[in-house]
């Protein structure tokens, strides 16, 4: 592969640890100006801690980065920038109580007299903003624009400067199909215009699009780097996955659909909650996965809560085992065996400071209460057996949750519910911003519990996934239940049901 | 894409309701009581809250940065010994100013080098910083040492005339000016806006490139400055020096930064209105004081149940920003 252009960014032999995971190991990674280079892999694979090593949030412990033929050493982002490497995170990193102007342009706003020159900063914001053809108030306050805008105000903060190297780290996410097609389109502009884009995405479609050249890592070390063209997206995802393609289709045939015709576990009847979801009924079985399936704002997350009783219902009334079950609060649900893993795995499942033993142990304990301590050998043992059962990596109980992955975080949730042996799984996007291997993985796991008679309760947005392991799917919209289909639907039954323009709309723009 | 709403009035509500207690209480002490709704009783409000307001300027710089500052009463109880004891020992008045507020500055900048290299909280470093501070009064001594320089007398009873026959004295001009400062750095320097970026989110102020190292430290010499300055007029208020002053006066600069409509998570207030959250205590000080029957401890009663309003409100604001993220995303 020989290339005209120098690469802009290279980076040789990268390596770094941190406690009880080998981050990186020998990575090498290059980058052009004026194309879009995708990196691709598992969640845990090192994807974000070799950008964060790119940016300056991490220092290497060996290897040399080399910005344009000169060999750097960043120990701040701020260093990073300076030098023409901007970042756009996956959550987006700004001050949602500052305006759009400061927000793009602090830290190198225009001056006057010493002070900041309001005015020009704003002008200056509302070039920047147009160049990307985003038309918003400079001087608004930037948490009164959805996180859409709030993405493309983040862009606009890193093209600001006179940048050589922009890094998009998952921007898609949180973006739906008209404002990917937007991002796209910014992208295309600023490659053309000579800046290097490095891009992760977990969505091969965006990926296969966009991207001019790809890196594949598979657990901190560097699998190939090829061009987009040459590598079709069995080989690629082979090559993530670092095993045969089996995997995803064993689980069809592990979720031979079979209609659960066992005990009524848990029943809402005319539950609900104003300006929540209208009130709906509802029958789980053991044993049984019901999917719910609804656009974003369908009312998916507050049936949960309401199941949960992290919300307290206006009306209707929740039915377990027959005897109706007044839930006064999250406690009284875990009582009657429903676990929630809720969708926020950041902000509402993990203690990211403790280890994953302490994590798996804390809900056991907990049901357990105070006074019955459970022994270092009963933990042992539970530990172990849910860190190979879920395979979460790395395989050592000690490490601290906040050094996972997302995806590994994921399964210590998950693992963490499973402790307490619930009789009601709510699952709340489990497979979120998660990989392929693991998606898998999780699916499952869902398909083994139902098998041993656990009622599961699946939310997904990914259709394809609801459709492919539920045994009944539960269609939701504008926060009202609509229809319940077997599991022998298709996708485009239950899309024909959701309003609006379900179908995923051409990225292409 | 164009999502144009505007919702600036909603930031300054705060600010607002607490003007408009002021208002209140004010008008109050003006219909119940003859001679309350007077220009002097409104200067006396400024000359008998000046070292506070020049307190509360300072705390409302930490306070937005997200962190807390519990030495400042402290601080001004030392400066306060500086200086009677400088004086007391003929020292010029310059090279005392000089001194106490290089000392306020100093230990500020000690108790923010600690908070940011050992990433301690701030409440367990400034209560530290609390102790030094005042065990450093009693150090110089355990007495109460009156000022006796003419100078500094001179300056303490100088008055000025302001149309309507209001006096005021040069504290207020000091704490005015402090104000000012305060509202200039917070809002049109780098590092004004980077004390809110910190304290709306450190770790995104971080990634943006902010230097939030310097900030989070500036914060506290700003506040140790403050501090000791407030010290200094202190002095000239009470024209003595003692280990026992100012016990308790970081609660009162807190109260009126969060009375003031700051939140205590930090990102959110403004500096004019901890100014009015200090003129608030204030009233309701004047208003017992001319009901005269009252303890004075009522203060206290009214200003915690003042406090525990704010915060409530504040509470729900911030649940109301979280719902608004949520339903955005």
């Amino acid at each position: 592969m020989t290339e005209s252009p120098p690469p802009v960014v290279e980076m040789r032999g990268i390596s770094l640890a941190f406690p009880g995971v080998k981050a990186l190991q020998d990575v090498d990674f290059r980058l052009f100006p004026g194309e879009v280079h995708a990196l691709m892999g598992e969640n845990g694979a090192g994807k974000s801690t070799l950008i964060k090593t790119l940016t300056g949030v991490h220092t290497p412990d060996s290897g040399s980065v080399l910005l344009a033929g000169e060999s750097v050493a960043f120990s701040s982002p701020g260093q990073a920038q300076q030098a023409g490497i901007s970042t756009v995170y996956q959550e987006v990193n700004l001050c949602a109580n500052l305006t759009v102007a400061e927000n793009i342009l602090l830290g190198r706003e225009p001056r006057r007299f010493g002070g900041i020159d309001f005015p020009a900063m704003r002008k200056r914001a509302a070039e920047v903003l147009a160049r990307i053809g985003v038309h918003i108030d400079p001087a608004s306050v930037l948490e009164t624009h959805p996180i859409a805008v709030q993405q493309l105000v983040a862009i606009a903060r890193a093209i600001a400067v006179d940048c050589r190297v922009l890094v998009l780290d998952e921007p898609t996410s949180s973006l739906d199909a008209g404002e990917v097609a937007e991002l796209f389109r910014i992208m295309r502009v600023l490659r053309d215009e000579g800046v290097a884009i490095l891009f992760v995405s977990h969505f091969l479609d965006q990926v296969y699009e966009i991207s001019d050249r790809m890196t594949v890592l598979r657990n901190g070390t560097l699998v190939g780097e090829h061009l987009t063209s040459e590598l079709d997206r069995r080989d690629l995802i082979s090559k993530m996955i670092g095993r045969e393609l089996g995997a995803l289709e064993a689980i069809e045939d592990a979720s031979e659909r079979h209609s659960v015709s066992g005990p009524v576990l848990v029943r809402a009847e005319g539950l609900g909650r104003r300006g929540a979801i209208a009130p709906f009924d509802l029958d789980i079985r053991a044993g049984e996965v019901v999917g719910l399936a609804g656009l974003l704002g369908s009312g998916r997350t507050e049936l949960a809560r309401l199941l949960f009783g992290a919300d307290r219902a206006d009306s209707g009334r929740l039915i377990v085992d027959g005897t109706p079950l007044h839930l006064r609060g999250p406690r009284s649900a875990i009582a009657a065996g429903i676990a929630f893993c809720s969708e926020d795995r950041k902000g509402e499942g993990l203690v990211a400071d403790l280890s994953i033993r302490d994590n798996l142990v804390l809900a056991m304990q907990a049901a357990r209460g105070w006074s019955r301590p459970v022994s270092r050998k009963v933990k042992d043992s539970l530990v172990e057996k849910y860190l190979t059962a879920l395979d979460i990596r790395p395989a050592n109980p000690d490490a601290l949750v906040r050094t996972l992955s997302g995806g590994n975080q994921q399964k210590v949730l998950l693992a963490r519910w499973l402790v307490t042996e619930p009789r009601l799984l709510i699952l709340d996007e489990p497979t979120r911003g998660i990989d392929i291997g693991a998606k898998a993985q999780i699916q499952q796991l869902v398909t083994t519990l139902a098998a041993e008679g656990t009622a599961v309760l699946f939310i997904s947005a990914e259709l394809e996934e609801v459709v492919r392991i539920a045994d009944r799917i539960v269609v939701l919209r504008d926060r009202h239940k609509i229809a319940e289909l077997d599991g022998g639907s298709t996708i485009d039954e239950v899309v024909e049901l959701i309003a609006g323009d379900p179908v995923p709309e051409e990225v292409a723009s | 894409m164009t999502a144009l709403t505007t919702r600036l009035p909603a930031r300054f509500l705060p600010v607002l309701a607490t003007v408009v207690l002021f208002v209140i209480t004010f008008g109050a002490g003006s219909l119940r009581y003859d001679g309350f709704a007077s220009g002097q009783v409104i200067a006396n409000l400024f000359i008998d809250n000046a070292f506070l307001i020049v307190l509360a300027a300072g705390m409302t710089f930490v306070i937005l940065s997200g962190g807390i500052d519990l030495s400042v009463g402290s601080v001004v109880a030392l400066s306060t010994m500086v200086t009677a004891a400088g004086l007391r020992a003929g020292w010029p008045v310059p090279l005392v100013i000089i001194a106490v507020l290089l000392i306020g500055s100093t230990l500020g900048l000690l108790m923010g080098v600690v908070i940011h290299k050992f990433d301690i909280q701030p409440f367990i470093v400034t209560l530290a910083g609390m102790f030094l501070a005042r065990g450093l009064c009693f150090l110089i001594s355990v007495e109460s040492v009156s000022i006796k320089d003419a100078t500094f007398r001179e300056v303490a009873t100088a008055v000025i005339e302001l149309p309507g026959g209001v006096t005021i004295t040069y504290n207020v001009v000091i704490a005015l000016l402090v104000v000012l400062a305060a509202l200039y750095v917070l809002h049109r320097t780098r590092f004004g806006r980077t004390v809110y970026a910190v304290g709306g989110n450190e770790q995104s102020a971080l990634l943006m490139g902010l230097p939030t190292a310097r900030t989070k430290v500036g914060v506290y010499v700003i506040s140790g400055f403050c501090s000791a300055l407030a010290g200094l007029l202190f002095s000239l208020y009470m024209l003595s020096g003692y280990g026992l002053h100012a016990v308790g006066m970081e609660l009162d600069a807190i109260a009126a930064v969060v009375i003031g409509g700051t939140l205590l998570a930090g990102g959110l207030g403004y500096v004019l209105g901890s100014l009015a959250g200090v003129l608030v205590l204030g009233t309701i000080q004047t208003l017992i004081s001319f009901q005269g029957t009252l303890s004075s401890w009522w203060t206290k009663i009214v200003i915690g149940a003042l406090l525990l309003v704010f915060i409530a409100v504040q509470r729900g604001m911030i649940r109301g920003r979280r719902r608004q993220a949520a339903v955005a995303s």
